[in-house]
């Protein structure tokens, strides 16, 4: 291994030397705050690294892994998802009871695992990254052990996720059976020679490791876990899953399909098709039954995947743009929203601050917190002067470029059922707070917010409208990342 | 840039009133005046110095325009300019702004600074759709106006706020993303016809398009604007938005946010697609009538007053849609003169409701009743705007329906007959409101202030304008007609023309 190979894998070394220090020194001194500050800096620095690691991109080392712009911005906006995790859980944890600690060394191993899946090209290290991910995953559910709803939701994850990996592992013995290599490039090459379209082992292969990543990210008819697990979850982690974990297996995704050029099978479109639409009418069809913020959430975040999925379809460079452009909305919009669900969850107690009701009347008490909470929620709903309105414009344009005209329709249609429960959650911020006879303000109203906490929420905002009103700057980085794709 | 500060001051001023208004709510109604006023002085400016038959040096009936990049791998522009239409809406709106701030001067006590933030924000999305020319940029202030409006209905509303506030963003924005999908059909149609991206009004005008994908993109386009206007299957948000906004929101919803829908139509549902908007007109001028005379009939069987203003609206946009479609340059003229005449009569009808609903805290007739005695000016009033709502000659509103019903006659005789008829109606409606609510016998006894020198002003300044453009309509029509008349040429002549200008 060269020089120029280490510089490349240096972002997964500094994350992995930051996870052992983290350890060993929660090992010996046990304190909150110097654990997430080393969490925080080697999180930073892993970010600062990617810039070192650009001037040898793009670049393969070994055949596991590749280093290139798409590599580079997907991890680039998973370490900043972490980081702002970082410093809710911070705030979210120093208020309960029990260690702390080693919720940093497991935050730590899923993001390695996760950085590993974006730089990933051959079978191999997408599943290794995968499980680091579901693994770290099934512990940090589980965290506040003495809540029955996070165990049920962590036993939930895990028999799924288990049950998934074992769709994807048969899925890629399929297609090693038929082919005989695990490396996406070479998958392609054999496949453009190979008419897919007639081998059913291999599409059922491709169509097996397809099911196991549609459950990572939650379509629909595979979505069944998802909002207990969101709803069970502290509220950090929530926000963990639901961006870095989806965000990195559908970085995945893209580029799995545009390396194999499985885009050539029709059969795998029309089932995209339909996976797209059940997920955008089913979740955001279900939102409108819930009354906890993060089901609702959940369900919304559904529903995201399957726009996400729109503009999947789409392919070519529209396609990775709107996918790049959207998935790098639906991180700010979801950290910010969740974010303010963790910042508001008082300590102990059986669950968070997440029914309806805890947000009756916020806005005359805590406008800033309010008025960031709107703002995410209609980022979600993708009202202008945010990015989720050019995220869905995107969307919306490389489905209509492709000439996708069912999916952009229920898309549209899927759009407006969703400002419905959004618009529920806003209603109820800026109603008149209820006068409870015993308490006289709801949990929401009274909880302390943590100054880090709210301090990324400011930020998140800050990044939701510029880059909202002005998207030409991200959209031109994407453009240039995206080219190590196609 | 003058188009720019028309929109910065708006958005600023908003700002300004919001940050005064936990002082003293005093402080942030002057902000918005002020801001308003000045913007209204910037207006009128640009009128003044481009009157009526505008003619200027470029070769287009443009005031001003303004261009730059924003997002360039789209072909998107952050593109305003102005011709006389644009400037007659914006004018519109600004008056109509003014008053809406006057008239909710002791109505709205609670929040006064995030009230009239919403306002001006609200205003300053509208000022951006009349003033856009990049499909993108029109889209986004369409959608931006939504949602400070969402807010002055949810907020500040009446007894069902919460449930008129949804269904008016739900249709609105419902609508609003069919359009966004056909503005980006047509976009792609361009690109595939001549490889450029662009979102830019004058480079899409003339797009050769094959007859039913136009037909499509047409009827997108049309859904959205008719949703607004509105046409009749798409009309049932406005009767619960209008009722349910404080008067400051029906004011700016009846005046401003309708003729956002009339406007679409005139600017971009004809010129881009003008063969499929001709196979079509039959239909939207079936509409109209029907709107014409559903509105009218609905509007006469109301007990809620302002339910009452309400349908009358359908029923006055009615006769828009039947003069767009009607498409020759007499129906146009009546079409924007109906605009201008219904946003200053209604505006001020519902003024006028607002300042009884507040003395009287009901908007229900059955309990009213001579109120002419209680109070003699606002009697004067409400029979001066009553009578200029149903069309009486001399008045504005008379002049933009015969414009409207003699261009129509050229296209269709029985529609137009039929059209007529609404006018009978409407005066059965007005006369209505005036028996029940100032005439008959007092059903109850009512103590109640009269019209105070605040809101007279504000009565008589828009009474003013609607007997000078009853009277002496040319100004308007003035205006209106280079634009009226380049957007009737054939769209590809409209390109070519453009196309040498910067």
């Amino acid at each position: 291994m060269s020089a120029p190979d280490l510089i490349a894998l240096l972002p997964l070394i500094v994350l992995t030397a930051t996870a052992v220090a983290v350890m060993l020194v929660a090992a010996f001194r046990r304190r909150h705050a110097l654990v997430a500050g080393l969490t925080l800096a080697g999180l930073l620095g892993t970010l600062a690294a990617l810039f070192a690691a650009a001037g040898v991109a793009p670049r393969g080392v070994t055949p596991l892994l590749v280093v290139d712009g798409y590599t580079l911005f997907y991890s680039g906006l998973i370490l900043a998802a972490a980081a702002v995790v970082t410093v809710l859980t911070y705030g979210y944890l120093d208020r309960q009871p029990g260690r702390r600690e080693e919720m940093y060394v497991l935050l730590l191993a899923a993001t390695l695992g996760a950085v590993v899946l974006v730089a990933s090209r051959h079978f191999a290290s997408f599943f290794l990254g995968m499980e680091l991910l579901s693994v770290s995953l099934f512990a940090m559910i589980a965290y506040p052990l003495g809540r029955r709803r996070s165990l049920e939701a962590s036993l939930k994850y895990l028999i799924l996720a288990g049950v998934a990996s074992a769709l994807l592992l048969f899925g890629m013995a399929l297609v090693y059976n038929q082919l005989g290599t695990l490396a996406f490039p070479a998958l392609g090459a054999l496949l453009a020679s190979f008419r897919a379209a007639d081998n059913l082992y291999l599409l059922a292969g491709i169509a097996l490791v397809t099911v196991g990543i549609g459950f990572k990210i939650s379509l629909v008819p595979f979505h069944l876990w998802t909002p207990d697990v969101y709803e069970g979850a502290p509220a950090p982690v929530t926000a963990y899953l639901a961006t870095v974990s989806k965000g990195a297996m559908f970085a995945l995704l893209l580029r799995y399909f545009l390396h194999t050029g499985a885009y050539g099978a029709p059969a795998l479109m029309v089932m995209f098709a339909v996976l797209a639409i059940a997920s955008m009418l089913a979740g955001n069809l279900l939102a409108l039954l819930q009354n906890n913020v993060k089901r609702i959430l959940a369900y919304s975040s559904i529903a995201h995947m399957g726009y996400l999925l729109v503009a999947f379809m789409a392919g070519g460079v529209l396609g990775v743009v709107a996918v790049s452009y959207y998935l790098a909305a639906y991180f700010v919009m979801t950290l910010g929203a969740f974010g303010v669900v963790s910042v508001l969850s008082g300590p102990g107690g059986e669950a968070d601050t997440d029914h309806i009701s805890d947000y009756q009347g916020l806005f005359w008490r805590r406008p800033w917190l309010a008025g960031v909470f709107t703002v995410m929620l209609l980022a979600l709903a993708g009202v202008p002067l945010t990015m989720g309105f050019v995220g869905k414009f995107y969307a919306l344009a490389a489905g209509v470029g492709a000439a996708l005209w069912w999916p952009v329709i229920v898309l549209a249609v899927g759009s407006v059922i969703g400002l419905f429960y959004y618009l529920r959650i806003i209603v109820a911020l800026f109603q008149a707070a209820p006068r409870q006879a015993t308490t006289g303000t709801t949990r929401a109203q009274i909880t302390p917010v943590p100054l880090g906490g709210g301090l990324a929420l400011l930020a998140l905002t800050a990044v939701l409208v510029w880059l909202g009103i002005f998207p030409a700057y991200l959209v031109d980085f994407i453009h240039a990342t995206a080219a190590a794709v196609l | 840039m003058i188009l720019l500060w028309l929109i910065l001051v708006l958005l600023i001023g908003g700002l300004l009133a919001w940050l005064a208004g936990p002082r003293h709510p005093l402080w942030s109604r002057w902000v918005s005046l002020a801001s308003l006023g000045v913007d209204l002085a910037l207006a009128l400016a640009l009128w003044v110095e481009a009157p009526g038959g505008v003619d200027l040096s470029r070769g287009g009936p443009w005031v001003a325009t303004l261009t730059w990049s924003w997002i360039p791998t789209f072909g998107i522009n952050f593109h305003l300019a102005a011709d006389g239409l644009s400037i007659l809406m914006t004018m519109l709106t600004l008056v109509l702004g003014i008053a809406s701030v006057l008239a909710s001067w002791t109505e709205i006590r609670e929040r006064v600074g995030f009230f009239h933030f919403n306002l001006l924000w609200s205003l300053a999305g509208t000022l951006g759709v009349f003033l856009a020319f990049d499909l993108f940029l029109f889209f986004f202030f369409w959608e931006v106006m939504l949602v400070p409006m969402y807010f002055l209905i949810a907020l500040w509303g009446h007894e069902r706020r919460i449930y008129a506030a949804i269904k008016f963003f739900l249709f609105t924005q419902g609508s609003g993303l069919f359009m966004l999908i056909a503005i980006l059909g047509l976009v792609f149609a361009h690109h595939s016809a001549t490889g450029t991206y662009t979102f830019d009004y004058f480079d899409l005008l003339g797009t050769r398009l094959a007859p039913h994908l136009a037909m499509w993109l047409m009827l997108g386009f049309f859904f959205a604007f008719a949703v607004k206007l509105p046409a009749v299957p798409f009309h049932t948000w406005l009767p619960d938005a209008h009722t349910e906004a404080p008067t400051a929101g029906s004011v700016i919803l009846a005046g401003v946010l309708l003729k956002t829908g009339a406007y679409g139509l005139i600017r971009f549902v004809v010129p881009l697609f003008p063969e499929a908007a001709h196979r079509f007109a039959p239909v939207a001028m079936a509409l109209g009538v029907v709107g014409i005379l559903y509105g009218a009939m609905l509007a006469f069987a109301q007990r809620d007053l302002k339910r009452l203003v309400a349908y009358s609206s359908i029923s006055h946009l009615g006769f828009v849609l039947l003069g767009v479609f009607a498409w020759n340059l007499l129906a146009l003229q009546g079409a924007v003169m109906q605009m201008v005449a219904h946003g200053l009569t209604t505006g001020a009808l519902f003024i006028m409701v607002g300042a009884i609903q507040e003395r009287l805290h009901t908007r229900d007739m059955g309990r009213m009743g001579a109120l002419w005695h209680a109070m003699p000016r606002m009697g004067a009033v409400g029979l001066f705007l009553a009578v200029a709502s149903l069309g009486l000659p001399g008045l504005a509103n008379f002049v933009g329906e015969f414009l409207t019903l003699l261009g129509s006659y050229r296209v269709s005789v029985p529609l137009t007959v039929t059209a007529t008829v609404g006018l009978v109606a409407a005066t059965v409606y007005a006369l209505i409101l005036v028996q029940k609510v100032f005439h008959g016998r007092p059903r109850e006894h009512w103590e109640a202030a009269d019209l105070g020198a605040r809101a007279m002003a504000v009565m008589l300044t828009l009474i003013a304008l609607v007997v000078w453009l009853g009277v002496y309509p040319q100004p308007v029509l003035n205006t209106a007609h280079p634009a009226l008349s380049a957007a009737l040429t054939p769209p590809a002549r409209v390109a070519l023309s453009t196309g040498a200008a910067p």
